[in-house]
């Protein structure tokens, strides 16, 4: 919708003699008193006539809604600017003489697809999961918080949709800010450490065409996982009304299903945890794809996402909204 | 629609409990395999009586015997141990059969553990024949399947010392069913004096089919050997065994000698190959008719691949179905737990089909492990990965097996072996597997060496693809010595192209000895170790030909060599093979992503049929009603009951005032009548359809509930269109300028939200409500906030747009306001409808004026006689309160002025207080 076409109220173009802003000058209300009287809904559905439920919050609305806000700015402004940040951090320090083994910190300046990779690899675990936490868990929480989520239900968007579309947006932000940060990596790595073919620290190095599909790989695995976590913080911000909740109680609970992984003790249980594959696009590093683990964390990210978002339509669809 | 709908149910109906029924399968399977963990098991302790040893003294065995809970006769397992260990090294693996439902029988050999009798090294006249009284035993048991008298089902397995046992047993007796020998010998005297020069020096590689070593005894494993004897000669100090001397410990006389004299000299005397062959499984490979499951480990620089493969075409060649697998352990690690849970299920799986004949596809595919491939999930340490092709290829030379040539360069090198063999190149630590594991995976292995004189360095180009070596690569070289024989130790290394330090696959070494060389020196066709190892492209092969190795015997007396590339060419054999997988877990995670999506399906059909259920729901009669509620309830969770039987209904052009105070139920039934919250008991029917979550004629509303809501971010333009837009419906129908001229925001508009006063966003939050001017516009407190100027443009608003034939409902605890904006009047207390009606009759019925007059007592004696007025009070404070009943305060007024007192002031006196207080005392009063 086009700003520019909407005239200025009277009362605007007259501002500049009206002392006090607030004031209404009585009986301005011409437009209101030329409306005609109502006319006879003629849709099957009840409603206003134009009206069409399928047509309620289209996303280019609901990606206005959200582009706008500091948040959405902000995140996608630190991904761009942690590349350089790391290659700040890589010129200035001088590499350590390390102990013989060899992991994907001591090749990422070797050239743009390991910084890349190391880019990947350093942001997958935390800084990934707040991104996506933020913009899956906030979108209907922070709605709620400012009242404005019973305005779009009363429009009336149906609930189901609602959820459908706020997910779709969350997911295509949450989704550019995954291409975005190894596209920046690549680009500014390229600039800065020049174009090497991917080396990876099981000793193999693959050519610029299989690097590039690795990458591919890598990120269409990492958003299989971050499924989880969209989901996950979509049904929080679902079930609370604060938006700081819903995306801090999904850092945290990724956070706790971390540690737990951490503990061996815990043995094959493990393997249930929706946060054991994070790492599992490590594969996609050796001589040869291991897909098995990628395999594995794809369904069970798949799995608890499904759930997930079950449970979110289920109570959305039931809940009363008191906010 | 409407038809496709009912005739679609039953299907749908169907889908749903299909998977339903698809879920609790899955759960139901799932507890079954849990709750089966672990069946009951029951052990004896055996004393087995078996041949005395040749000085006549008696022997026992020390078995113990581990039966299932099973009535039916069961197949047996025979565990046999490693050397220098016991039966309680086998206690886990055979209560794993045990519960697999096999009778197990773990047994300490002779010469070790709580057994009797001395160490023979598997000779057929002592360990052999123990197993055959082992088997008589299984025989006479009761718990144990015979296939015919004395002969019992049974399968032997048993690691190192164990597995040689197995083999021999197998080939000494025939009742044995099937084995699994693992890490084990063929050729107990080449293991023990490697030998890697093969006897076709000199002819093309890649040609030599079953090439052989030569003759000559090999390089003694010193090492090796030392820490065997060490072990069973330390068993001695057990209580109560039998011992031959301090030195031997528990071996035999006859065995002790021989090795004592080998490691003395480094050669072996004829007598002790004599002993060593009839220890050796290569005597009788070639009768084993029992199914054969080989188990060698990648990492074992004592008995390295090249056995298992010896005893493998040995058995084959017998017709007995063999099947091989290398894993990542070995006597040098103990090799991933990944592995050992694969070799226990390969096991248990090789019994059940040629044991228990559970009618499993007979398998002998090649599983081989490949290690570093990736980076281990569960504690992130580098992990291998497990291979498999459809059958044993072989090392080198055969069809199966297509080789790769490597061509490596250098010059011819001169290299010394040092006087009495110091310093030596370290690349195995025997007997320190974990170690050594440690050592190689930082790289150090790879550069403790001896003196850089001692190596003979040759180095391929920069490998343009990258090479997975399976099996045993090898190269010819030409060697001249000082004195007519050579010792030397071949290793290929696997070169990075960075500073990274080269890698030796394993740490495994090939060593060579090679006697009357003639003066011009002569070419040796040495075999690489056997391995499993990926060459990377980019990386360089080096071949590495050492004088020295600390784990081997090494001649005392200098020499120099001069070695020199003859071809140039290293024949490196590769295998095509797919990767294996874990297939269980794999299996269960599925069932887990199944049963999500499933759910997912059940929750969407779910959905669906709560969509359709409310979708019929209009009714004709109310189409041009604009509200009608009937019979309203509505508890919170906490039972708490906000609204309760409230009916009423609301025509059009109407603006009705729900008057109540806080806590009367008010906002409740306004977000009920939005469909924000679902009532517990009634229902609402606006324009004739029943309201729910997001009924299309809700766009028919327009809502202004509990303030204001917008995007701070935003301007108030912005909030407004972009509300719009959220509808969905043409811009045009927006009306827009009416919405923003009731708001009175002016250039504010353009402004963020966020930096708005209350009234501002009060009036934005109005004007947003009244967007494409809805046939009923619902209101909740619109003046909160307000000035009185903005309260007086709203009430004229509200009447201006209900004047349109539109209906307006409003709530407010402010009578007076009521009064003033709206037709008809609602009042409610606690949740329960008190009255309804307009105002006019609402506010007449109990209508209170308070008049100010300079003669009060005048005044009164004037208004008693007047018809119309209930009661007149005279409050201290001054002035007069008239209760009127059926006038209008200005005919009380016109007779006080009439009778000549001065009217100073007249104010409306009804407070909510008191026409609430009036309709609760008449509510709670039966009439």
């Amino acid at each position: 919708m086009n700003l520019a076409k909407i005239p200025r109220p009277r009362s605007a173009r007259r501002a500049p003699q009206q002392p006090e802003i607030n004031h209404v000058v009585p009986g301005s209300h011409d437009q209101l008193a030329h409306a005609a009287a109502p006319r006879i809904s003629g849709t099957a559905h009840g409603g206003a006539p134009g009206f069409d439920p399928r047509r309620t919050l289209p996303l280019r609305v609901e990606l206005r809604r959200q582009a706008g806000r500091r948040r959405t700015q902000f995140s996608l402004a630190f991904l761009i600017l942690l590349p350089l940040l790391l290659i700040g951090a890589f010129k200035l320090g001088t590499p350590s003489s390390g102990d013989g083994r060899v992991t994907l910190v001591d090749l990422a300046t070797v050239g743009a697809p390991n910084f890349t990779l190391f880019t990947l690899f350093a942001s997958a675990g935390f800084l990934l999961v707040v991104v996506v936490a933020l913009f899956a868990g906030d979108t209907v929480a922070s709605e709620a918080s400012w009242s404005s989520l019973r305005y779009l239900l009363v429009a009336p968007v149906g609930r189901a949709r609602l959820l459908r579309q706020k997910l779709i947006v969350a997911l295509g932000l949450a989704g550019l800010c995954l291409v975005l940060l190894p596209g920046v990596a690549l680009l500014s790595g390229w600039i800065a450490f020049g174009w090497a073919p991917a080396r990876s620290p099981t000793g193999s190095t693959l050519s610029t065409g299989e690097t590039l599909l690795r990458l591919a790989i890598i990120i269409g695995f990492l958003a299989i996982t971050l499924l989880f976590v969209a989901s996950l913080g979509f049904y929080a911000g679902v079930r609370t009304d604060a938006p700081l909740g819903a995306v801090g109680g999904t850092v945290l609970l990724v956070i706790i299903s971390n540690i737990l992984d951490e503990v061996t003790a815990l043995g094959s249980i493990r393997n249930v945890l929706p946060t054991h594959y994070t790492y599992a696009w490590l594969d996609a590093l050796g001589p040869t794809i291991q897909w098995d683990s990628m395999l594995r964390g794809t369904i069970s990210s798949l799995a608890y996402s499904t759930i997930l978002l079950v449970l979110a339509w289920r109570h959305f669809l039931r809940k009363d909204i008191v906010s | 629609m409407r038809s496709w709908r009912i005739a679609g149910r039953p299907r749908r109906k169907v889908l749903l409990w299909a998977a339903a029924v698809a879920v609790g399968a899955c759960a139901v399977g799932g507890y079954a395999v849990v709750s089966s963990a672990s069946p009951p098991i029951r052990t004896e302790v055996l004393r087995v009586a078996v041949t005395p040893e040749p000085d006549g003294t008696s022997v026992t065995l020390d078995a113990t015997l581990y039966l299932p809970d099973s009535k039916k006769p069961a197949p047996a397992v025979v565990l046999a141990h490693g050397f220098g260990g016991s039966k309680q090294d086998e206690d886990a693996d055979a209560r794993y059969f045990a519960q697999h439902g096999y009778v197990a029988l773990a047994y300490s050999a002779r010469g070790f553990g709580q057994s009797g009798g001395l160490i023979h090294l598997d000779a057929p006249a002592f360990e052999v024949a123990d197993a055959s009284k082992l088997v008589d035993l299984l025989a006479a048991r009761p718990e144990v399947l015979r296939d015919a008298p004395g002969d019992p089902r049974v399968g032997f397995t048993g690691p190192s010392y164990g597995g040689a046992l197995t083999l021999l047993a197998a080939g000494h007796d025939p009742r044995i069913d099937a084995i699994a020998p693992q890490i084990t010998w063929n050729d107990l005297g080449r293991s023990l004096f490697g030998q890697s020069a093969q006897d076709d020096a000199g002819t093309r590689p890649g040609t030599a089919a079953g090439s052989m070593p030569i003759g000559t005894p090999g390089v003694f494993k010193k090492a090796w050997a030392g820490l065997f004897f060490g072990a069973g000669a330390t068993g001695a100090t057990q209580e109560g065994s039998a011992q031959t001397s301090l030195a031997c410990g528990r071996f035999a006389p006859d065995v002790c000698r021989q090795y004592q004299a080998a490691a003395v000299s480094g050669t072996p005397t004829p007598e002790l190959l004599d002993l060593l062959a009839a220890s050796s499984p290569a005597q009788v490979a070639g009768r084993i008719k029992a199914p054969s499951l080989l188990v060698q480990g990648e990492a074992d620089s004592l008995f390295p691949l090249s056995q298992a493969d010896a005893n493998a075409r040995a058995i084959t060649a017998a017709g007995t179905p063999v099947k091989t697998v290398w894993y990542s352990g070995g006597h040098d690690s103990p090799g991933s737990s990944a592995d050992q849970n694969r070799l226990r299920s390969l096991t248990l799986a090789w019994f059940g089909r040629y044991l228990k004949h559970d009618g499993s596809k007979p398998d002998t595919s090649f599983q081989f492990a490949e290690s570093d491939t990736g980076i281990s999930l569960q504690d992130g340490s580098v992990k291998g990965s497990t291979l498999t092709t459809p059958g044993y290829p072989g090392l080198a030379g055969t069809q199966a097996v297509k080789t790769t040539s490597v061509t490596l360069s250098g010059e011819p090198q001169d290299v010394v072996a040092p006087a009495g063999g110091f310093p030596a190149a370290i690349t195995s630590l025997p007997g320190l597997g974990a170690a050594l594991g440690q050592l190689s995976s930082t790289g150090l292995a790879g550069s403790i060496g001896g003196a850089a004189n001692q190596d003979a360095t040759f180095s391929s180009a920069p490998l343009p693809a990258s090479i997975l070596a399976v099996g045993s690569p090898s190269v010819t070289v030409h060697v001249t010595s000082s004195t007519g024989d050579a010792t030397l130790f071949a290793k290929l290394y696997d070169a990075p192209p960075d500073r990274t330090p080269p890698a030796l696959p394993e740490q495994l070494v090939a060593p060579v000895r090679v006697s009357g060389l003639p003066p011009g020196g002569s070419d040796v066709r040495i075999s690489l170790p056997t391995i499993v190892h990926r060459f990377a492209a980019g990386h360089r092969m080096a071949l590495v030909v050492s004088t020295t190795d600390q784990a081997y015997q090494l001649p005392t007396d200098p020499r120099t060599y001069r070695l020199a590339l003859t071809d140039g060419t290293v024949s490196v054999p590769t295998v095509a093979a797919s990767t294996v997988t874990d297939d269980t877990l794999l299996l269960w995670t599925a069932c887990a992503g199944a049963a999500a999506v499933l759910s997912g399906a059940v929750g969407w059909f779910v959905l669906r049929r709560r969509r359709d259920s409310r979708e019929t729901t209009v009714a004709p009669e109310l189409l041009d009603v604009p509200v009608a509620i009937t019979g309203l309830g509505k508890a919170y969770g906490d039972g708490f009951r906000a609204v309760a039987d409230l009916s009423f209904r609301i025509e059009p052009g109407q603006v009705l005032g729900l008057l109540g105070p806080n806590g009367a139920g008010k906002t409740t039934t306004l977000r009920m009548l939005v469909g924000l919250i679902r009532p517990s008991e009634g229902s609402i029917h606006v324009f004739g359809h029943r309201i729910s979550a997001g009924a299309p004629v809700l766009s028919r509303v327009g809502a202004f509930i509990e303030g204001p809501g917008f995007l701070p971010h935003l301007s108030g333009l912005e909030n407004l269109t972009l509300s719009w837009a959220a509808t969905g419906r043409p811009e045009a129908d927006a009306d827009i300028d009416a919405a923003l001229e009731l708001a009175g925001l002016g250039a504010d508009v353009h402004r963020k939200v966020r930096t708005y006063s209350q009234g501002m966003r009060q009036r934005l939050a109005v004007a947003q409500a009244m967007l494409g001017l809805p046939d009923l516009l619902v209101l909740d407190e619109p003046t909160n906030g307000l000035d009185p100027p903005q309260i007086r443009e709203m009430r004229q608003a509200l009447r201006r747009y209900a004047a349109t034939g539109r209906t307006v409902v409003v709530s407010s605890h402010l009578l007076a306001e009521v009064e003033q904006t709206c037709t008809h009047c609602l009042v409610m207390h606690r949740g329960r409808l008190l009255a309804a009606g307009p105002v006019t009759e609402l506010i007449g019925a109990a209508s209170s004026v308070s008049v100010e007059v300079d003669d009060i007592d005048a005044a009164v004696r004037v208004l008693t006689p007047l018809a119309g007025i209930r009661q007149i009070d005279t409050p201290q404070a001054g002035g007069l309160i008239l209760e009127l009943d059926g006038i209008r305060p200005g005919a009380a007024v016109g007779a006080l002025v009439e009778a000549g007192i001065s009217v100073d002031r007249v104010a409306p006196r009804h407070q909510l207080e008191d026409v609430f207080l009036t309709l609760v005392n008449e509510g709670e009063t039966p009439s």
